[in-house]
């Protein structure tokens, strides 16, 4: 099924929710159209196209709730999805903390660079065409590329019985890239996702992935320890991310967070990192546009987490915010951190002595009550002396919390857009110069 | 609230399977008319429920259902795939034609053909998970009462906070292939699971505590207790049956215990471990190294590659851990999670040693990797987690062998000097080629001369792979084997998820780098 445009959103939703009898019903309908390339050992390995939709029913008797999800939207399957949504519901213990579907919302007016038809439009041959490009440069380099293309177009929709009623369509195309020399001894890496494929210069992330697996070779290894390390925005998100996915109210208020304070009450307010750190999310910003709605229907705006250092908001579901009396404050959008001017060159040239890391790889909590994380570096670390580039170094295990690391900040480049591998999720981030950074063992691995 | 739900998909078996087989002909046909030289088919109903609870609220019952087709072909010697959920004839034939024409516009990037090893045709077979009692039968209103009574024992014991959740998974899978296969199965998994956070809201300290259950292939069966399934020691650990309520009896006070614990110091240690944490360290140490994709470079973009390269297991005598390590795979398990009749390819599941007597002998491969080592047969290791994606090589359960000789836990314990006891899992990390990982549990306990002396926090144990399991010194018998195991192991590009089970019984290594986890912040 192709992208269901607001028109078709409305009259398959309007039909799902005639067969309602529950006193509250709420239907979302998402969907994508997505093609894919992967390959590998120079050679396309899998690819294909699909196309998929789901309808989410959710049906509510006061504060007895039942979800069902189909994909068949024929009469009698709608209906008797609608039905069993309504079975699930009777059937459900009543939920103290249930909040009724929201009313009709005013939305800002949607981001016109969330959605580029043409990147929707993509032809397995313009998709090869850019596979193509990424494997020249391994040939011509004699290196061994394993990559992944994946273009989408896809659509959100919500409808409930109040007359809430928002729509959402967005395209996308993400490239990633691995080149290993043909002894295995040197590997180097790019990511980047945009909403627009002429933005997407597989040739140029081919090339800087080529560049760092040749210069990869020859590893030296260093003792473990606490390092200055530049961390390129692609290993930066995966940890900053897990920083911002924690800024929850109530895990904050109920003491089970690295928000929560010794006597009761949470951090928020309090300066918890350096000065320099901003965090933000603003679907309507150009660099990285977001949709202007929450799942839930809630408008999304541009909000501050943290400002100056100083946790500035948390996130509220609307069941916590009735009880703490105070505004909610749905999940937002993809991660904003402001940077500087330096770039990424100036920054090594600014280091006497550190490491830096293009990726960093299978990141997994610790310690939730200091947010400590572990992971290692991958595919390009490189050992910093006098403001140069000096040798590859050996991969790393590290143990970091991303407080303690923003607290440790020397320095932060321009603010570029990436995407974390961790959760596919796109963000616009700086690179960051970080004072002991913590690298608890060596790893073999290449 | 009594009555049970029953999903449409469910109930129409029988004919289900001769419709079923017409549209997997339209696809088939469709595709070899456009110049596929091989076509295969998948027609996947996918049900899923939830039920989440905490405290003394049930939060969410969810029903999922998932319908439609994936087409997998080879033309001009490339893969091609296209998935659709329109399943009239004309939106087959189309997607069929799109596989074909994603195939033909590949194979200007490709180096060498596919090369797919023979398989014969199954003709028309079916297999089922052998359940005793369909969870998706049981009344909901049974699970909600199980979970918030499993609630109402954690508070009870001290805990302030739990969350429970009853994971059901129904795979109803058709495979057609044009080797003359036509596959019809009915799979189960289950995952009762929940969490308990305990609070100082003086020193503002809490600590978790996860359950020590394990997602099965079985039927809600698994939820029914019995005695002759419970080992009993310094907390209950469960074999074949779960005790969810006894378990969250336990885990309350537990919590309390491990906020008060010792520290660990940092150092080497023996390490006894509990097969409820050890199935992890099998899963991301054993089972992702040796699986074929990852040796060749397939993943290198992403899960990554293997230190277990093929001119190791050329050598035959790459001593992967010592003579005590004898590690399987197997798709025939009952109770797995991996247990199927056929794969996504249409091979039939087997039994074969990754592992034996320490030394590497094999690796998990599907029909288009066999030949690169030699095989006649693929090992039936394709999967794909939907409909809508395409398949490809996934980890059967791999499990370490019970040791032969008569040993229980107590008795290993009583030669341990200086170790740590480890029970359950926590936080796990590995690097792209399976050297340097590191693992965390639920439960650790002191070990001096033999005894166990008390609780330790702050632990996590970091080791290289063939170190680790080179100084596996001991593995108790059979009786103590119980299986772990993971609901989703993530892989591929776009990702995926499949269900893998890892066997062992607790285990003995010597002299393995502990480090304290304690911050500051």
């Amino acid at each position: 099924m192709a992208i269901l445009s607001e028109d078709d959103c409305r009259a398959l939703m309007k039909k799902a929710l005639s067969y309602s009898k529950a006193d509250e019903c709420e239907i979302n309908i998402n969907g994508a159209d997505t093609a894919n390339i992967r390959y590998a050992r120079n050679s396309v390995s899998t690819s294909g196209s699909i196309s998929q939709t789901s309808m989410a029913i959710s049906s509510a008797f006061g504060k007895k709730l039942g979800i069902v999800t189909t994909n068949e939207y024929d009469d009698a399957s709608l209906e008797k999805a609608v039905k069993l949504s309504e079975e699930l519901a009777r059937l459900a213990p009543e939920n103290p903390e249930y909040m009724p579907f929201l009313g009709p919302q005013t939305y800002s007016e949607r981001n016109p660079k969330l959605f580029d038809k043409k990147t929707y439009e993509m032809t397995p041959k313009q998709r090869t065409d850019m596979v193509g490009q990424s494997l020249q440069v391994a040939k011509d380099n004699k290196l061994t590329a394993a990559g992944f293309l994946q273009s989408q177009g896809n659509f959100n929709a919500l409808m409930n019985s109040h007359g809430l009623f928002a729509y959402n369509a967005a395209s996308d195309i993400s490239f990633s890239i691995t080149m290993r020399t043909q002894d295995s001894l040197g590997s180097g890496y790019a990511i980047k996702d945009y909403e627009d494929f002429n933005d997407m210069d597989t040739l140029k992330l081919s090339t800087v992935a080529a560049k760092k697996a040749a210069s990869s070779i020859g590893v030296k290894a260093i003792e473990p320890g606490k390092y200055t390390v530049i961390l390129e925005p692609a290993a930066g998100i995966v940890l900053l991310e897990q920083l911002y996915g924690g800024l929850d109210a109530r895990s904050a208020d109920e003491g089970r967070s690295f928000l929560s304070k010794a006597g009761g009450g949470t951090k928020l307010g309090e300066k918890m990192v350096d000065e320099r750190v901003n965090i933000y999310s603003d679907p309507l910003d150009p660099r990285l546009p977001n949709s202007v709605w929450a799942g839930d229907g809630q408008p999304l705006k541009k909000i501050n987490w943290i400002e100056k250092g100083v946790i500035k908001n948390l996130f509220y579901s609307r069941y916590w915010a009735e009880k703490k009396g105070v505004k909610p404050i749905p999940y937002s959008g993809p991660v904003i951190m402001d940077g500087g001017d330096a770039s990424l060159e100036d920054l090594i040239k600014g280091t006497e002595k550190g490491i830096l890391v293009t990726r960093l790889w299978y990141i997994r909590p610790v310690d939730p009550q200091t947010l400590l994380y572990t992971g290692l570096t991958r595919d390009g670390t490189f050992y910093i002396e006098n403001g140069q580039i000096k040798f590859p170094i050996k991969n790393f295990r590290f143990n970091e919390s991303p407080v303690i690391m923003l607290n440790n900040l020397e320095a932060l480049g321009k603010s570029e857009r990436t995407v974390s591998d961790e959760s596919n999720q796109s963000c616009l981030i700086p690179p960051m110069k970080i004072k002991e950074f913590t690298f608890t063992s060596l790893s073999d691995a290449v | 609230m009594g009555s049970p739900i029953n999903r449409h998909g469910a109930i129409l078996q029988g004919a289900d399977v001769a419709l079923k087989k017409k549209m997997a002909d339209v696809a088939l046909n469709a595709a070899r008319s456009k110049g596929a030289t091989y076509t295969d088919v998948r027609i996947g109903r996918y049900l899923n429920q939830y039920v989440v609870t905490r405290e003394d609220k049930v939060q969410n019952i969810v029903d999922t259902e998932s319908y439609g087709m994936g087409i997998r072909v080879i033309a001009n010697g490339a893969w091609g795939f296209a998935a659709t959920d329109r399943l009239d004839n004309d939106s087959i034939a189309k997607a069929a034609q799109m596989a074909v024409a994603i195939a033909k516009e590949n194979s200007r990037l490709q180096s060498e053909p596919v090369q797919l090893v023979p398989q014969k045709g199954q003709g028309e077979v079916s297999w089922k998970t052998p359940i005793e009692k369909n969870g998706f039968d049981v009344p909901i209103k049974d699970k909600t009462d199980l979970l918030l009574s499993v609630n109402a024992a954690a508070m009870k014991g001290g805990a302030n906070y739990v969350n429970s959740i009853i994971f059901l998974v129904n795979e109803q899978k058709y495979f057609a292939s044009t080797d003359g296969s036509y596959i019809d199965q009915d799979i189960h998994r289950i995952w009762p699971v929940f969490s308990v956070t305990k609070i100082d809201q003086k020193t503002g300290k809490f600590e978790t505590r996860q359950s020590l259950s394990a997602p099965r292939g079985m039927g809600y069966e698994y939820l029914i207790p019995r005695e002759s399934d419970k080992i009993h020691g310094q907390t209950t650990l469960y074999r074949d049956r779960y005790d969810m309520l006894e378990d969250a009896t336990l885990a309350g006070p537990q919590a309390a215990e491990k906020m008060k614990a010792k520290s660990v110091e940092a150092g080497k240690y023996d390490l006894v471990l509990d097969p409820s944490h050890l199935w992890l360290t099998i899963h991301e140490s054993v089972g992702h190294p040796s699986e074929l994709d990852r040796v060749l470079g397939y993943e290198a973009n992403y899960a990554g590659t293997s230190f277990l390269t093929l001119d190791k297991w050329k050598s035959g005598n790459f001593k992967f851990g010592s003579p005590n390590v004898n590690i399987v795979a197997d798709k025939q398990q009952p109770g797995s999670l991996g247990a199927v009749g056929y794969d996504d390819e249409g091979v039939e599941s087997k039994k074969w040693d990754i592992i034996k007597d320490g030394v590497l002998v094999n690796y998990q491969a599907i029909r288009d990797q066999a030949h690169i080592i030699g095989l006649k047969e693929s090992q039936g290791c394709c999967y794909a987690d939907s409909w809508s994606d395409v398949q490809f090589q996934r980890m059967p359960n791999i499990s370490l062998q019970p040791g032969k000789t008569p040993l229980v836990p107590a008795d290993m314990i009583k030669n341990v000097a200086k170790g740590i006891y480890i029970i359950g899992d926590s936080s796990f990390s590995i690097d792209q080629q399976r050297y340097n990982f590191q693992f965390s549990g639920q439960l650790y306990y002191e070990i001096k001369e033999g005894k166990i002396v008390g609780m330790l926090n702050d632990v996590a144990y970091q080791a290289n792979t063939q170190e680790f399991w080179n100084s596996c010194a001991a593995v108790c018998d059979k009786s103590d084997y119980r299986l772990g195991g993971s609901f989703f192991d993530g892989k591929g590009q776009p990702g995926q998820v499949s269900a893998v089970s890892h066997g062992s019984a607790t285990s003995l290594f010597k002299g393995v780098n502990v480090i304290n986890t304690a911050r500051k912040i």
